[in-house]
Parts: structure tokens; C-alpha cells; sequence
């Protein structure tokens, strides 16, 4: 039994980086209607931004606010210089350019900081009130950060005029400029916040797999397993897809199919969702009249 | 003196390689409604959309007595043109609410919108109704006021509707056509209408302009345009 609890809770804390990559996916998805395949060597790259910055000497928390807002900048203009010159191509056309992203992101990180596995500091303490012996530090604090994302992105989208204006350019651009709204840098916008939300995710995974350019690539399939249970466009339902995807990883792993096929958990529950739910547990399903 | 709010001068626009207006001129005075009658094809939603720059263009249009051919469409919005496109244009997704609060979107004055949203569910008040719910559930007439009424949220100075009768009932169409008139009376805004429906627009508008493929083969005062033989034979039916 014991083991078992403790096999829950540990999904949930690595459900809980899964969260935060479906949500990143979300994003962009409500920001853009594509999937940024790129998401994960991105989120990759900007755990890396963030490891030169604490060895610089940067104490952790300075390096983490850093981290953000260069992830937030540079996925801001990663849309300006390589997806705008496609904004209005076909979806076939961003896919290539996402997937040379993936390519680029992942050879720079390799390039840059080389491909020897570094460790990451976690700035959690591990001993506390709230740690017991199913749950340590790193992974209430990583739990905790990934809630206060969710909870800052979902207020920002419901209730401000700028989160609003987001989604109206996403659904209907055409008219989204009839009204004022600059449909284009919606996008960027859209783009650079994802790409913040990424390097959290990484930062906060970084300490419990390592880092290495291929750190999220498995990560990202996890993700995006769970943005589709949730409903790629419900941020809400991509959070709580992703932490149950972390424990039904981990359950399926120590009891059913062992861990080496981990991650087919993944594939099979993407397939199985795209083909008898299409729009996810919560996702929504729009209605419209013709 | 009547001053020009809109002059349109050698208007030419093109979808890619084809071209949809051949040398258009016009001009509409400040208060007034202004209409372009035309067939199927022949220009009419093109010539819209070349007040907001969402086609290529050449050629002069001034508005309030600056040049916005060039201009980007949020900026054209900014000085105060609203667009009720073809097809209404509502986000389907969003609800009701925001939909109207999207219209106000380049307006600072946060107070004022809000009163403006209380106005406009007066003025429809079975949008009142539907505040919450999702825009793309209300009917087709619900669904083109929602659209007039997000276009007025940013207090236009010049209204550009896109044929507002379309597919409706005639009791809706009428109801509409009535709340424009008393929009244009009472608030003064500015309307350049096109209509499939000839003798309601002619009815509304003060002045009224003929397309036919791209150009302008006739213009003047509505009441002399319904008058004419050619134009009632072939717009109005009788």
C-alpha cells in the first residue's frame, strides 16, 4: 500500500510538470490554432539560459525571473522572425517550420553549453512542514508553481481586456482587426507567453531528470497527452490532464507494463483520444450556426 | 455647407492578381447615409473593405480630411470607422458580453463602456437576455444586432454595414432598419449601407451610389435614384 501511495504521489508531482507543458501547448494553441512541436527543445534551451545564469553566480530566484523574461522575449520574437513570414501560409508550412525549430533549438542547446548532463539546483528546501515521506520538497514546491501559473495565465485570459482580446484573435482574426486589435502581435504575445511558461516547466523538471538538450522531449509527448485528454483548448483540462497522465504513467509503469515502455503510455493515449474523444474530457465543444 | 467626412477618389482593389474596383469616387457628408446598390459581384463588400484596408488597394480615400489608404486596419479603426463585415463577424465562441466589450477595444474611457454596454442592451434588449451566453447560439436576427451593436461600442464616427438584411426575416429586417435610422437621428453617426435590398436602403439613405463590375455607373440623392426607370425595373421590381 505503501508503495503504492507513494507511486501516486510521485506522479502527480511529474504530472505536475506535464501540466505545465500542456498548458504552454495551450497557449499557444488558443493563441495560434497550431501545436508548437518546438515547445519542448524551446523550454529546453531556456533551462539552459537559466543554468548559465546560476552559474554566473545569479542567486536562484534573480535567475528564475530572468529566465522568464528572456523565454518570454525570445518566444515573442521567434514568432516575429520565423512564423510571421508564414502567418497566413498553410498549416502544413508552420508544421515544417516548427519542426525546424525543434531542430534548431536542440542543436543549439548542445552547441552551446555541450552535451555532457549538468545537474540543476532546486531551490525548494528538502525538509519542511508540508514534506513527508511520499513527497519531497522539489516536487510540493514544483506542484505549488505550476497551481500559481495555472491560476495567473486562467486570470489573465478570463478577466483582462489584453487576455481577451487573445483569444478573439485566435478565433476570428478577420474580425479581431475590424475592432482595433493587432491580430499579429496577439500571436507573438502568445508565443513569448508560452515560451515563459515553458522555461518554468524546464527549470522545474531540470532537477529531477537533469538537464541535457534532449531533457524534454520525452517530457513534451507527456504533455501533449495531456493537453488532449484535458482539451488542447481548455487550460484548465490540459493541467488536470497532465497530472493524471503523471500518475497513470508511473501506475502503468511499476505494475502493469514495466518502465521501459513508459512512454507508449503517451502514444497510445493519444491515439486513443484523438479517435473516440476528439475534443477531450473538458474540452469545449463550440457551437455554430450556419 | 455640408463638409465631407469620407471622399473616395479613383478606387481600385484588387483580391491577388483580380481586380474588383475599377476607379471608384465617392464622398459622404458628415451625418449622413450614404448606399451602394449593385448586383451580385459587383464591387460593393470590395469597396467596404477599402475603407478598412483589408484588400489591396490604389488610389486616394480621406477621412476626416486624412489619407488612410495605407493605413493598417487597426489604425483606420482607431480614427473611428466601424465595420459590420459581411457575414456579421461575431466571435462565435465568446459570449455576448465580451463580444460587445471587444468592440470597445481601442477606447480607453472604461467608464463610458460600461454605460455604453447598459445602452446598447436597451436598445437590444434581447441581447440583455443573452449577456452570458455564447454568441454563435443566438439567431440569425440576434446575431446581426450583437454585430451593429459591437460596432457601435467604439462610438464611430462612420458606421460601414455589409449587407444587415441578410437572411433575415422582413419583421427583423424592418426592426434594424428602424434602430439604424434613429442611431443615424439621434447619434449622428455616419452610415455607408450596401444592400441587396434596394428599396429599403434607398428608403434609409440620403444618398445613394449604382456599382456595376467595379465601377460607378450612377449617383445622387436616394429619392431622385428610386425614381429613376433603369433602377426601378432592375433593383426594385416594379
Amino acid at each position: 500500500m505503501e508503495a503504492f501511495i507513494h507511486q501516486v504521489t510521485s506522479g502527480l508531482a511529474t504530472g505536475g510538470i506535464y501540466a505545465s507543458v500542456a498548458l504552454a501547448l495551450v497557449m499557444i494553441y488558443q493563441a495560434t490554432h497550431h501545436i508548437n512541436f518546438a515547445q519542448g527543445e524551446m523550454a529546453t534551451f531556456a533551462t539552459y539560459i537559466g543554468w548559465a545564469l546560476i552559474q554566473a553566480g545569479l542567486p536562484y530566484w534573480v535567475a528564475f525571473a530572468l529566465t522568464v523574461a528572456i523565454g518570454f522575449i525570445g518566444g515573442a520574437a521567434v514568432q516575429r522572425i520565423f512564423l510571421k513570414p508564414v502567418e497566413k501560409a498553410p498549416v502544413l508550412t508552420n508544421v515544417i517550420v516548427f519542426i525546424g525549430l525543434l531542430v534548431i533549438f536542440n542543436s543549439m542547446s548542445g552547441w552551446i553549453f555541450d552535451h555532457t548532463i549538468k545537474p540543476f539546483p532546486s531551490p525548494f528546501p528538502t525538509e519542511g512542514f508540508l514534506v513527508t515521506k511520499y513527497l519531497g520538497g522539489h516536487e510540493i514546491g514544483s506542484m505549488l508553481v505550476t497551481l500559481v501559473v495555472l491560476v495567473a495565465i486562467y486570470a489573465f485570459f478570463r478577466f483582462t481586456p489584453l487576455g481577451l482580446a487573445m483569444r478573439a484573435a485566435a478565433q476570428n482574426p478577420d474580425s479581431a482587426a475590424l475592432v482595433g486589435i493587432r491580430v499579429s502581435w496577439m500571436l507573438a504575445l502568445g508565443w513569448g507567453l508560452a515560451a515563459a511558461i515553458g522555461g518554468i516547466a524546464g527549470m522545474m523538471i531540470a532537477p529531477v531528470v537533469f538537464l541535457d538538450p534532449n531533457m524534454m522531449s520525452g517530457i513534451l509527448l507527456y504533455g501533449f497527452a495531456g493537453a488532449l485528454l484535458g482539451g488542447i483548448d481548455n487550460p484548465w483540462g490540459a493541467v488536470i490532464g497532465g497530472f493524471v497522465v503523471g500518475v497513470l504513467e508511473n501506475l502503468l509503469g511499476a505494475y502493469v507494463i514495466g518502465t521501459e515502455l513508459k512512454l507508449s503510455v503517451a502514444l497510445v493515449l493519444i491515439v486513443t483520444i484523438l479517435t473516440i474523444m476528439p475534443n477531450g474530457v473538458f474540452g469545449k465543444k463550440v457551437v455554430t450556426r450556419v | 455647407m455640408k463638409t465631407p467626412l469620407l471622399e473616395v477618389q479613383n478606387l481600385n482593389a484588387w483580391y491577388g492578381s483580380t481586380q474588383a474596383l475599377f476607379g471608384v469616387s465617392f464622398t459622404l457628408n458628415e451625418g449622413e447615409i450614404t448606399t451602394i446598390l449593385g448586383a451580385n459581384g459587383a464591387g460593393k463588400t470590395t469597396t467596404l473593405r477599402s475603407m478598412c484596408q483589408t484588400v489591396r488597394t490604389s488610389g486616394s480615400i480621406k477621412f476626416a480630411g486624412a489619407a488612410i489608404d495605407g493605413r493598417s486596419t487597426d489604425d483606420i479603426v482607431r480614427r473611428g470607422i466601424a465595420h459590420v463585415p459581411d457575414g456579421r463577424g461575431t466571435f462565435t465562441a465568446l459570449s455576448v458580453e465580451e463580444n460587445l466589450r471587444l468592440g470597445a477595444y481601442v477606447r480607453k474611457d472604461k467608464q463610458a463602456v460600461e454605460e455604453d454596454i447598459e445602452r446598447m442592451y436597451q436598445t437590444f434588449p434581447r441581447l440583455k437576455e443573452r449577456f452570458r451566453q455564447q454568441a454563435g447560439t443566438l439567431s440569425g436576427g440576434e446575431q446581426q444586432m450583437l454585430a451593429i451593436s459591437r460596432a457601435l461600442m467604439l462610438r464611430p464616427k462612420l458606421l460601414l454595414l455589409d449587407e444587415p438584411s441578410f437572411g433575415l426575416a422582413p419583421l427583423i429586417v424592418l426592426e434594424i432598419f428602424q434602430i439604424l435610422r434613429r442611431i443615424n437621428e439621434t447619434e449622428k453617426v455616419s452610415m455607408l449601407l450596401v444592400e441587396q435590398n434596394a428599396s429599403l436602403a434607398l428608403d434609409l439613405a440620403t444618398h445613394a451610389y449604382l456599382l456595376e463590375t467595379g465601377t460607378v455607373v450612377m449617383s445622387g440623392p436616394a429619392d431622385e435614384i428610386s425614381k429613376d426607370e433603369g433602377v426601378r425595373k432592375a433593383y426594385l421590381g416594379y
